[in-house]
């Protein structure tokens, strides 16, 4: 009761704290963990649909327009092209990365839909649509998609 | 009013994935689901498919079955709650299993599948579309789902109390024990009937003997319910496909109501709100009902206030044995769906929400 | 079909913070003056329809279930949409259609959200284990999105700034309205900070309380002023997929094309348009989507979409003024009836006869929208 006080037994309760918590066990399914175990070995491997053909990175168990599973397992590019960008300058409860930072959508080589990342090693007011981009792996074996750090500009900071 | 039918329906079985410690009997497999594969069906744990293969794989059923495709659906209304798998938009994530592309008519409720299925009928009459594709699915198995559903309760009062599900229960089970109407041994004895029946049922996972007069010998959680009471959470996922013009069984009435929340101020042996909307949904008496159950009491709350004294009650061992949160009313209405097929003149399918049986809702499907 | 009216209308006072309700007593507070502007009690309702999306900002699960008894529900239907932030519009269709499909002859519809009781960026910017930890809430979500429209259409950038200040300048005619700004300049906009850049701090919508409820009904025989339902829709698509338009999203077009077919009309024949923007930008990618103008950033330009002008698009300041999420998008669609009923008060268009209200949701996904006449169809 954080705005309530024994000792002002005659004001009345306008607010109170009621802090929830609720615990999950978040499980990979099967196509999530093979792009997992992939991105262990800094690979980005995606999927094909039988259907359309197009290739999704992080990879899809159902193709979204076409509605049927994914099986093929297709080796993507470790550089792509920015395909639209903001800058997050705004701090908020929970954030993990120091703004200002650069979130991007990146269309990988050989892939058909852009991935959500990060772009580094450059000033944000630098980044560009369209610019060529390629992934700076972290050392850390970490199965999630912050193995790969952030995308830099191809060949290093211009 | 159209007459609506049912025109397909598929289904992952209720996965459960914790064996509760009073089942006896030989050890359980890890459940499998058949999924349609590329080279036909590919046998997979539930932690295998994500939510988007999960709806894929009953949607695509449901189509089969119904023999439509995706391009006949004029419209898709889904049943989940995001707090079941403990992600924000998971449901947004989900409508990727169904192919919604083109762009379709298509709306989502935090209700269970069999309210989708309601308002999917609805817009049926609505009159501008002929068919509509439900589905709903559920994960219990990543979350706390007792804890979940506590948060349902009045935030102000009740909820920061934290008292689970079976202690609301509880206290209706002692109502009805208080007003001389049910036993202990009577709720042990529906317990026990729901595991004999799903023990034979084709789509359902589990299977235990629960010996009736050992069954009072567990202690009491909430007195006087016993762990057996509650229903047991399991994963799954259910699609139905509704038509306007058909040959499949027929809804004849569908219709809910709900009670107040709060416990004072309603009479707990019975549930005035699953009466109206049986009154409400025509009021026919069927020869089979699945009822949704969350615990064992509630099915002779509902005996009475939905008129099955003399009906056939959850010959698939309904929802006790295994309980899928926003899924399992629509899995009954596929239940009475196939009742219907198989013979049964009138079937009826119950769905609930809310602590102590607060809101309820009623299908009746009959022969077309 | 059955012709559905609007008959009654009722909003809360939006704000920051409403500490001297509790939910239910919010949603009480629309409900009660959407029926005492029907004429009615809750004895005369068939139907609770509440639309609310995300839980997780409240941290109440299924909020229906509690709300039953303040809403008036005891003994009847109750039934709750959840489309995420096109929920309030979507909700509106759905109860619509409860009266339209024949099913029940009054329906109340209740949207809300009580964002002081919670935290909307961290409940929006949940880490999930597999994913980067890029999500800054909706901002983030949009602002490439904007970034993609303006060069694409090669628009200037003041054109944000012109709805952030005409759309206070509306708000400032609502007493409704959250955000209170007459004063407010270009110059204001232009220099506040950038959050998520190309978007301006005061180039987005407040977090506010609020809620807003309407009466529909097939008998409108009490009511002088009906706004009559003519026509609605609900379109959807999936969040991310090869050679998506993010910025004119086909769920979006198709959505406005149900509505101006099933109601008979063209998108010039339209007197004014609630829209669903919250952050400045989407007026003009909204007016494109939904047909309204060729080029949504020359008509803001040339002032078209100010009151007095060719189209005046939210007059009450819309959501960039008020923005309780889950009651947002039913404001747009309860706004756009009080047009058509000459309700509206100071923000009134002259003469209004047909409006649009519309709501999108998830990322520029789920899109709800309906048009409404002062003629019975």
């Amino acid at each position: 009761m954080s705005d309530s006080d024994h000792t002002h037994e005659t004001a009345p309760v306008t607010r109170f704290k009621a802090p929830t918590r609720l615990d999950y066990t978040v499980t990979a399914a099967a196509v999530t963990a093979d792009f997992l175990r992939h991105i262990l070995e800094q690979r980005l491997v995606g999927r094909r649909c039988p259907v359309c053909a197009k290739v999704y990175l992080p990879p899809r168990g159902v193709c979204p327009t076409c509605a049927v599973r994914c099986h093929e397992q297709v080796e993507a590019g470790h550089a792509g092209t920015i395909d639209t960008f903001s800058v997050v300058r705004i701090p908020f409860e929970g954030q993990v990365l120091e703004p200002p930072y650069v979130c991007a959508r990146i269309l990988i080589d050989g892939t058909d839909a852009p991935l959500l990342h990060i772009v580094g090693e450059i000033a944000p007011e630098e980044v560009t649509l369209g610019m060529r981009v390629e992934a700076v792996w972290d050392d850390r074996p970490l199965p999630t998609l912050a193995r790969v750090r952030y995308f830099r500009p191809e060949g290093g900071t211009p | 009013m159209r007459r609506v039918h049912v025109q397909g329906v598929g289904r992952l079985p209720p996965a459960v994935r914790n064996v509760p410690s009073y089942a006896t009997g030989p050890a359980w497999d890890e459940p499998q689901w058949s999924v349609a594969g590329p080279d036909g069906p590919e046998l997979l744990t539930p932690a295998a498919l994500d939510e988007a293969e999960m709806v894929q794989a009953v949607t695509a059923a449901a189509l089969a079955d119904a023999g439509l495709s995706r391009d006949d659906v004029g419209f898709i209304c889904s049943g989940s709650n995001d707090y079941h798998q403990g992600r924000p938009f998971s449901f947004v994530m989900a409508l990727d299993g169904v192919g919604c592309w083109p762009p379709k008519r298509e709306s989502h409720v935090e209700m269970d599948g069999a309210f989708a299925l309601y308002e999917a009928w609805v817009r049926l009459q609505h009159g501008d579309v002929d068919v509509a594709l439900v589905y709903a699915y559920g994960r219990s198995s990543l979350g706390p789902t007792d804890e979940v559903l506590s948060l349902q309760l009045d935030p102000y009062f009740l909820a920061p109390l934290g008292p689970p599900p079976i202690a609301l229960a509880g206290l209706q089970a002692q109502a009805l024990v208080d007003a001389g109407l049910a036993t202990e041994a009577d709720f042990a004895a529906v317990v026990a009937r729901a595991w004999r029946a799903a023990a034979d049922d084709l789509y359902t996972s589990v299977s235990a003997e629960l010996v009736e007069d050992r069954m009072l010998l567990h202690p009491a959680v909430a007195s006087p319910l016993r762990a057996h009471d509650q229903a047991s959470f399991a994963d799954g996922a259910a699609a139905v496909v509704l038509v306007a013009e058909g040959a499949g069984p027929a809804i004849e009435g569908i219709a809910h109501c709900i009670d107040p929340m709060d416990f004072g101020t309603r009479d707990l042996t019975t549930s005035r709100s699953a009466r109206l909307a049986h009154a409400a949904a025509g009021g026919g008496i069927p020869e089979v009902a699945e009822l949704h159950l969350r615990f064992s009491p509630e099915a002779l709350i509902l005996r009475d206030a939905l008129g099955l004294e003399e009906a056939l009650v959850d010959p698939t061992g309904g929802t006790l044995p295994s309980d899928v949160p926003m899924v399992s009313g629509l899995t009954r209405v596929i239940a009475a769906t196939e009742h219907v097929r198989g013979g049964a003149g009138r079937a009826l399918a119950h769905c609930t929400a809310g602590p102590c049986l607060q809101q309820n809702l009623v299908t009746l499907l009959v022969a077309p | 079909m059955i012709p559905t009216a609007v008959i009654g209308i009722g909003q809360t006072r939006h704000a920051a913070k409403r500490p001297d309700v509790s939910m239910p007593g919010l949603v009480r507070e629309a409900a009660l003056r959407a029926l005492e502007d029907a004429g009615l009690t809750f004895a005369d309702i068939d139907a609770v329809v509440l639309g609310k999306a995300p839980d997780m900002f409240e941290g109440v699960v299924q909020p229906e279930l509690f709300l039953a008894e303040a809403l008036g529900a005891v003994g009847k239907p109750m039934f709750r949409v959840h489309t995420a932030g096109s929920v309030g519009g979507s909700t509106a269709v759905v109860a619509a259609h409860h009266v339209s499909s024949g099913v029940h002859k009054r329906v109340l519809t209740v949207a809300y959200e009580k964002q002081s009781e919670s935290n909307a960026m961290w409940a929006l910017s949940q880490p999930f284990p597999f994913l980067p930890p890029v999500s800054a809430g909706a901002g983030g979500y949009f602002a490439p999105v904007i970034r993609a429209y303006i060069d694409r259409a090669k628009a200037p950038d003041h054109i944000g700034w012109q709805v952030a200040v005409k759309d206070r300048q509306h708000g400032a005619l609502n007493p409704c309205a959250h955000l209170q700004l007459p004063d407010i300049t270009l110059e204001q906009v232009k220099a506040s900070p950038l959050l998520w850049d190309p978007i301006r701090y005061l180039e987005t919508c407040p977090s506010s309380d609020g809620a807003v409820a309407m009466v529909l009904s097939s008998d409108a025989s009490t009511c002088r002023n009906p706004a009559w339902v003519l026509g609605t829709s609900v379109r959807s698509e999936p969040l991310l997929f090869a050679g998506r338009d993010e910025v004119n999203p086909r769920a979006g077009q198709l959505c406005g094309a149900d509505c101006y077919a099933e109601a008979g009309v063209t998108p010039d024949q339209l007197d004014c348009a609630e829209l669903y923007v919250p952050f400045s930008w989407y007026e003009p990618m909204w007016l494109e989507n939904l047909g309204l103008f060729e080029s949504g950033w020359r008509a803001v330009d040339a002032g078209h979409t100010k009151l007095g002008g060719r189209l005046p698009i939210n007059p009450s300041g819309g959501v960039m003024c008020s923005n309780p999420i889950g009651a947002s998008g039913m404001l747009r669609f309860a706004e756009a009836a009080r047009q058509v009923r000459g309700t509206a008060d100071a923000h009134q268009v002259d003469g209004a006869r047909l409006a649009m209200g519309h709501a999108y949701g998830g990322g520029s996904q789920f899109f709800a929208a309906w048009i409404v006449g002062s003629t019975r169809p």
